[in-house]
């Protein structure tokens, strides 16, 4: 099913008996019913105002259209959202409703803030097929409850996505990285805190194991960047050898879309941690490859197929996702951390409101 | 305005409900006296008054939890209060309700540097969490105008904003966790130190959710190395509107300031009256704030005065002095409390598209001519989010209320050009009859919802942020069900 506008998307709803799957462009892997909606059709920039750093777009639409009207004018969506699809091993076109509904964010994260950051609105539809608006085009908003965080990283559980307005930023004029050598995951996240805790507005900081590098990104204006890129190679000098690195856009995208996985064997998760956490937790679990985002907040793993990771884990501060396996292992295991029973019985009564027929994505956040 | 009717059977019951909170808190916690209630009549917005049936001082989650279980069981409505600076009735008591204030909760928990994170008890003002992590060079980012006084609860509650959210975000865009109590005595753990709780996003909705859906004791700030060094510019305009274009010039530009700050000539006067900023005699300021190292804002800064030069500025001054910038945004900062001492206002919040000030300005004037009401605008230029003070005689009978109604055509208008009718203030009650412009009942029913959920019985701050005909089922229902 691929209704052509909001009306017959919410017309869809409300004459749907049976549990569907949401699909943008598929390539988040999320699984799920054999019927689905599928968004593809609500498609378009509704509305761009580069001078008020906002642009609105019909759920549907290709992120790369978006990312291209942005470029002409020289913005960028900040949260950097991730390419799935290298990762997954799947084909399609992913669409901002996807990126939304997966709050879908990138290395610069840890300092723009996350895909949910920079949504300013939503209209969606709900589970009895009425379409919904909260929030709206404006930067700041604080008129009645927020149900765009809300619907943020709800995966299709709370209603279908028809439009999202987002807060774009400029473009920075350069950016720079510099890699710093270490043979350890506490130095490397002990050099990535020094960094975020310096003035110097890092906004990448990624810790490879296996390439033996710690990454630090700085963009903005040349000359600031080239200030704040010496600075923060004059403080790292005593954690190990200290150098800038050539290529930095095709290293961010390969961070981004984690692509040092790719193609390899095993299941994926991402764990989020508190960054100090990240050393200790990476070595509870054995993985087979590991990659540190967010400063140590982030960690991506591969493991062998169907292995438990929570188990592995036991408790701590944080939950592990999965975002790779395949359906016995999700099934058996759940996509998403248990939660504690009084937050889960929240999430649940929420669920039953917004979508009182169990009809979208059920089973999938629990 | 008009306010749900106290329900008799719960104040039949005080003294019952005193006896019981006084077995949870400890002495002094519990304050029923009529003079001493009286203290929490009303908050910032002081048009409104309304003395709570009792008000309830406690010192930990414990006994916040304590107290909401007993007023849970007795059917008592709840207002939590942080510091009482809404501007928006936020924390407007109702006759028959227990005020829950959160003012001993000050502590601060944990300070974590290395993961760049604060855990305070929720009753610390805003200032005085940055306050606590100055000695290492970090703050935290949001600034509300208040923030000498106003509580962190406050903030969480109504999703606070600041001049320097431009760049740093507001209250959501900083907060990591929450310790939430339930209206039942219940205690829930959403997110914490990591950077993103997993699940539905929660804290989102609960941030802005102005105390109706559980009252937060403790809060993982996100804290933030302080730049190098800041430095505003004052750019003065004969006109309104080309300093609305110089804004949106600059933000297009590609240099994001942290801060850009517009006043009218009423305010820049009673600012300069008030702070001796150095302010000049103009129709429209900007205060444009840049930061990083000397030569980084020295480029910045130069960028930006080289756009505002295309805008034919009477003034274009660069601040010499921390002591020059200190006054700056004294000034600004100050900008209420100065209109204050010349004459009452009312202070709206509406937010617009940036690229709609010159229209929505010009007509602001209109209307003032037509009210025969004089406006003073000082506001967030950069992210649209207005503060048009009205000025009205709160002597002169039949003022306020038209003061009122010049107040909601100019937040429709807000609405009307794509904006919304808050930025930062809350709805609370002076807003919560205009929401039905901005959504459908179908909007406002999804919201609801979500109250539903967390606040079954409808007891948490009663009679805000929806229009009571929107609300009405709901809280009927609560009271016939007792």
């Amino acid at each position: 099913m691929r209704p052509d506008t909001e009306a017959e998307l919410a017309e869809l709803v409300a004459g749907q008996n049976e549990p569907v799957r949401i699909v943008g462009g598929g390539t988040r892997g999320i699984g799920g019913p054999e019927t689905a909606i599928n968004t593809t059709g609500l498609s378009g920039i509704t509305l761009y105002e580069p001078g008020a750093l906002t642009l609105v777009a019909k759920a549907g639409t290709p992120v790369v259209e978006i990312e291209g009207a942005l470029a002409a004018e020289g913005q960028q969506l900040a949260f950097e959202p991730m390419d799935h699809r290298g990762l997954l091993g799947v084909t399609g076109e992913p669409t901002i409703g996807g990126v939304v509904a997966a709050n879908i964010s990138g290395p610069r994260r840890i300092q723009a803030g996350a895909c949910r950051d920079f949504l300013l609105g939503v209209r969606y539809v709900d589970g009895t097929g009425q379409v919904i608006k909260n929030g709206g085009r404006v930067m700041k908003n604080v008129t009645g409850y927020d149900l765009v965080k809300l619907m943020a990283g709800s995966w299709g559980t709370l209603g279908v996505l028809s439009e999202v307005s987002l807060k774009v930023l400029p473009k920075p004029e350069a950016m720079a990285t510099i890699a710093i050598r270490v043979t350890d995951a506490m130095t490397a996240v002990r050099a990535l805190s020094t960094a975020l805790k310096s003035p110097y507005e890092v906004n990448g900081a990624v810790y490879d194991p296996k390439a033996g590098f710690a990454y630090l990104r700085a963009e903005g204006f040349s000359d600031s960047v080239a200030y704040r890129v010496g600075q923060l190679q004059a403080e790292l000098s005593d954690v190990g050898e200290v150098a800038p690195v050539d290529a930095s856009d095709d290293l961010w995208r390969a961070f981004r879309n984690v692509e040092s996985f790719q193609g390899a064997d095993g299941d994926v998760w991402r764990i989020s941690v508190k960054p100090g956490d990240a050393p200790e937790i990476a070595a509870r679990i054995e993985a087979e490859k590991t990659l540190f985002d967010w400063g140590g907040g982030l960690i991506w793993v591969l493991v062998p197929k169907g292995t438990d990771l929570r188990s592995r884990l036991g408790a701590f501060d944080g939950h592990a996702t999965i975002v790779r396996a395949d359906d016995e292992t999700i099934e058996r295991l759940g996509r998403f951390q248990p939660e504690t029973a009084g937050v889960a019985a929240l999430s649940k009564g929420l669920r039953q409101r917004f979508d009182p027929r169990g009809l979208f994505n059920p089973g999938l956040m629990g | 305005m008009e306010m749900p009717q106290p329900n008799p059977d719960v104040i039949s019951r005080k003294s019952g409900v005193i006896a019981r909170l006084q077995q949870v808190l400890p002495v002094g916690a519990v304050i029923h006296d009529e003079a001493e209630t009286r203290a929490y009549e009303c908050d910032a917005l002081t048009a409104y008054k309304c003395a709570p049936m009792i008000a309830v001082l406690p010192s930990t989650t414990q006994e916040v939890s304590d107290v909401l279980r007993i007023c849970h069981e007795e059917g008592v409505p709840v207002v939590p209060r942080g510091a009482g600076t809404s501007l928006a009735g936020g924390a407007l008591p109702t006759a028959d309700c227990v005020i829950l204030g959160v003012a001993r909760m000050n502590d601060v928990l944990e300070v974590d540097y290395d993961n760049r994170f604060i855990r305070v008890q929720t009753g610390r003002t805003n200032l005085s969490v940055t306050g606590a992590v100055e000695e290492e060079d970090f703050f935290y980012a949001p600034d509300p105008s208040s923030q000498l006084a106003c509580a962190i609860a406050g903030n969480i509650a109504m999703n606070s904003g600041g001049a320097h959210c431009l760049k740093y975000g507001v209250t959501t865009n900083n907060l990591m966790g929450v310790t939430m109590v339930m209206m039942d005595g219940s205690v829930v753990e959403i997110g914490g130190a990591h950077l993103e709780a997993g699940g539905l996003d929660l804290l989102g909705v609960i941030c802005g959710s102005e105390g109706q859906l559980g009252v937060v004791t403790e809060a993982t700030l996100r804290i933030l190395r302080k730049p190098e060094g800041a430095r505003p510019v004052l750019m003065g305009f004969d006109d309104n509107e080309v300093a609305g274009q110089c804004v949106s010039d600059i933000i297009k530009s590609g240099i994001l300031p942290v801060a850009i700050e517009f006043m009218d000539r009423l305010c820049i006067q009673s600012c300069e009256n008030f702070a001796h900023a150095g302010y000049p005699d103009c129709e429209a300021l900007l205060i444009v704030e840049v930061e990083g190292s000397e030569a980084e804002i020295d480029s910045q800064l130069a960028k930006i005065v080289e756009i505002a030069r295309r805008h034919n500025p009477v003034e274009l001054r660069e601040s010499q002095s921390a002591e020059e910038s200190a006054r700056i945004w004294l000034g600004r900062k100050s900008a209420f409390g100065a209109m204050g001492q010349i004459n009452d206002y009312m202070c709206l919040d509406g937010t617009i598209p940036v690229s709609s000030l010159p229209a929505v300005l010009r007509r602001i004037g209109e209307l003032s001519k037509e009210y025969g009401l004089a406006v003073g605008n000082v506001f967030h230029a950069g992210d649209g989010n207005m503060h048009p003070l009205i000025l009205f005689d709160a002597n002169k009978p039949g003022d306020l209320e038209k003061c009122e109604a010049f107040g909601a055509e100019i937040l429709k208008l807000c609405v009307d050009e794509g904006g919304c009718l808050t930025g930062e203030h809350g709805v609370g009650i002076e807003k919560r009859d205009l929401m039905s412009h901005q959504y459908t009942q179908q909007d406002l029913e999804a919201q609801m919802a979500v109250k539903d959920v967390f606040d079954p019985k409808w007891l948490l701050n009663p009679a805000k942020v929806f229009p009571l005909d929107a609300s009405e089922t709901r809280r009927v229902t609560r009271i016939a069900a007792e």
